[in-house]
């Protein structure tokens, strides 16, 4: 299979094939520039991962939305409830890079977490 | 009010911060951002998708967090900004020296306020092309949006502009805004592209466009737009070689929304009414490899000198503008070393800088005009070649950073060259 990795501004074209080593399965990676592509064409042969970035309302804070991601990537197919779950939460004022809006959420195991500060509004 | 200071910055998005920060950790303490938004962070702020800092910082950062983190460093500092603050004009009065420019501003507190510095650093960034850029003939109804602008409205501000999306361009805001809008519950209807490739990284083509499985056609433009008061639809058709439509390709598309991302142009209007040297390729000002312009003791860096692919190198090249403006704010001779241009040649598109004097080893940041396979970038000068730096392919999206050693600097100095050349010899 071939892939663009996403990992990076460079987008590495990837090639990755599963192999048979010693009686084990393995998968092979080619062309990739660093080991994060390596981990990215197995898992995207696997199970896809990504980052999620969204950002939700925020009652008394100085702006209206605060930014926030998901603090490791997500099964691509839990995106859209991911997205949806953080629809339904209002964040409040102060807020701090990496404070957790959600925890375990979807049911991922992972936390979505505030990427800016929100000041309390004067 | 006027009030002097050694060193005004015009701009507090990621030119600005860390020009701030590395012109404070050169010795100066004299230093003001003066930003027109109600919070630093320029445009990063609403970039709010993962993908930077990894060259800068070695890890990945969405926007606000690459941005909260110079901003960090500025508050650690003590560097003082004022925010809401319009700078409206800038004036270079020679015979007031040392503090020869006024930066002219709006100030929600202090009214007109006058800057008087030593030296000013541009950042104020860049622009979107917007409808009237493309000259698309149509009716004017509501829903033509530039992408950056959609972008804020979902990220910051929280509305939607529509429903029904139709965008055109490829650049990243676009492939971006195409993922954001589709997340946000927006059919996206698709991307068009009206030269034969995407000008966007290839990471985001997959992430948000094929992950999303959002079609993307190229060659194709909009050539006509309909709707009274809101838009219902647009006419897209293919295009010729020339970028002329071709007549029997047109198909009609309904959509509520229009997002354009077709070009960002450096936001110079302050810079002309200074009257430095522009380029005319770049729509920035020219530089030397200080980053200084053809005015004394004003730099410029980040998009307002030439569009940026990725801000890591915004960061890098604001901290030579922001080390060199503090040097300057201390030196008293008028003497200047003599300086040769930089020219570009081939599939070269431009350079910056412009000129360079020599005195220390540099880089040369440089485009190509279109994607190119295989070759190897040539440095000269006059005749003879300073330094070949092969490459795999080169793409006008992609910056390309290319050293130039103190022994390459040696050879350019004994070459007596008033001119270097760079060109490329594809394979």
């Amino acid at each position: 299979m071939e892939y663009t990795c996403i990992v990076c501004p460079r987008g590495c074209h990837l090639t990755a094939e599963k192999v048979i080593e010693n009686g084990v399965e393995k998968i092979n990676v080619t062309g990739n520039f660093c080991p994060r592509g390596v981990k990215y064409a197995t898992e995207e042969m696997t199970r896809p991962m990504r980052t999620v970035t969204t950002s939700l309302y925020v009652t008394g804070g100085d702006i209206a939305m605060v930014s926030a991601k998901t603090n490791d990537t997500v099964p691509k197919d839990s995106i859209d409830e991911v997205l949806k779950e953080a629809s339904r939460v209002v964040a409040k004022a102060p807020v701090k890079v990496g404070d957790v809006l959600i925890e375990n959420v979807a049911g991922t195991g992972r936390n979505l977490v505030a990427t800016r500060n929100i000041k309390v509004k004067a | 009010m006027i009030k002097e200071v050694n060193t005004v910055i015009v701009g507090g998005g990621p030119a600005g911060l860390a020009a701030a920060v590395a012109a404070y950790d050169e010795g100066e303490r004299s230093i003001l951002i003066v930003e027109r938004d109600t919070h630093l962070g320029g445009i990063l702020q609403q970039c709010i998708h993962n993908g930077f800092g990894l060259q800068w910082f070695k890890e990945e950062l969405t926007g606000p967090e690459y941005a909260q983190r110079f901003i960090d460093q500025v508050e650690e500092r003590g560097i003082e900004s004022v925010t809401g603050t319009m700078v409206l004009e800038l004036q270079y009065h020679p015979e007031n020296k040392p503090y020869d420019k006024s930066v002219m501003c709006l100030s929600p507190e202090d009214g007109v306020l006058e800057l008087r510095c030593k030296s000013a650093i541009l950042s104020m960034g860049c622009r979107e092309r917007v409808r009237g850029n493309l000259k698309t003939p149509g009716t004017r109804p509501v829903g033509i949006f530039s992408a950056g602008l959609a972008q804020r409205l979902v990220n910051l501000e929280g509305v939607m502009p529509g429903h029904k999306v139709v965008i055109l361009g490829s650049g990243d805001i676009g492939l971006i805004m195409a993922r954001r809008m589709k997340w946000e519950g927006a059919d996206v209807k698709m991307v068009c592209e009206i030269m034969p490739y995407s000008s966007g990284l290839a990471r985001n083509i997959q992430q948000c466009l094929i992950d999303q499985n959002i079609p993307l056609y190229l060659n194709t433009t909009v050539v006509d737009i309909h709707g009274k008061d809101r838009l219902e639809g647009v006419t897209v058709a293919e295009v010729d070689e020339r970028r002329n439509p071709i007549p029997g390709t047109e198909r009609y598309v309904e959509c509520d929304t229009l997002l354009l991302s077709v070009g960002l142009l450096p936001e110079n209007e302050l810079s002309k009414t200074l009257g430095v040297e522009m380029d005319r390729v770049t729509g920035g000002p020219q530089v030397d490899e200080n980053r200084m312009t053809s005015v004394p003791g004003v730099y410029a860096c980040g998009n307002v000198l030439h569009v940026h692919d990725i801000v890591d190198f915004v960061s890098k090249e604001s901290m030579i503008a922001g080390r060199s403006a503090a040097k300057y704010n201390t030196k008293t001779d008028e003497e200047k070393s003599e300086e040769i241009a930089v020219k570009a040649a081939g599939e070269v598109r431009y350079t910056v800088p412009q000129r360079v004097s020599l005195d220390e080893p540099f880089s040369i940041y440089c485009r190509v005009g279109r994607p190119v396979g295989a070759g190897k970038y040539v440095l000269k000068a006059g005749e003879e070649t300073i330094f070949e730096r092969k490459f795999i392919k080169a793409v006008p999206g992609e910056m390309a950073e290319l050293p130039v050693k103190a022994s390459e600097l040696e050879k350019i100095k004994a070459s007596g060259a008033k001119e270097l050349t760079l060109e490329t010899v594809l394979a």
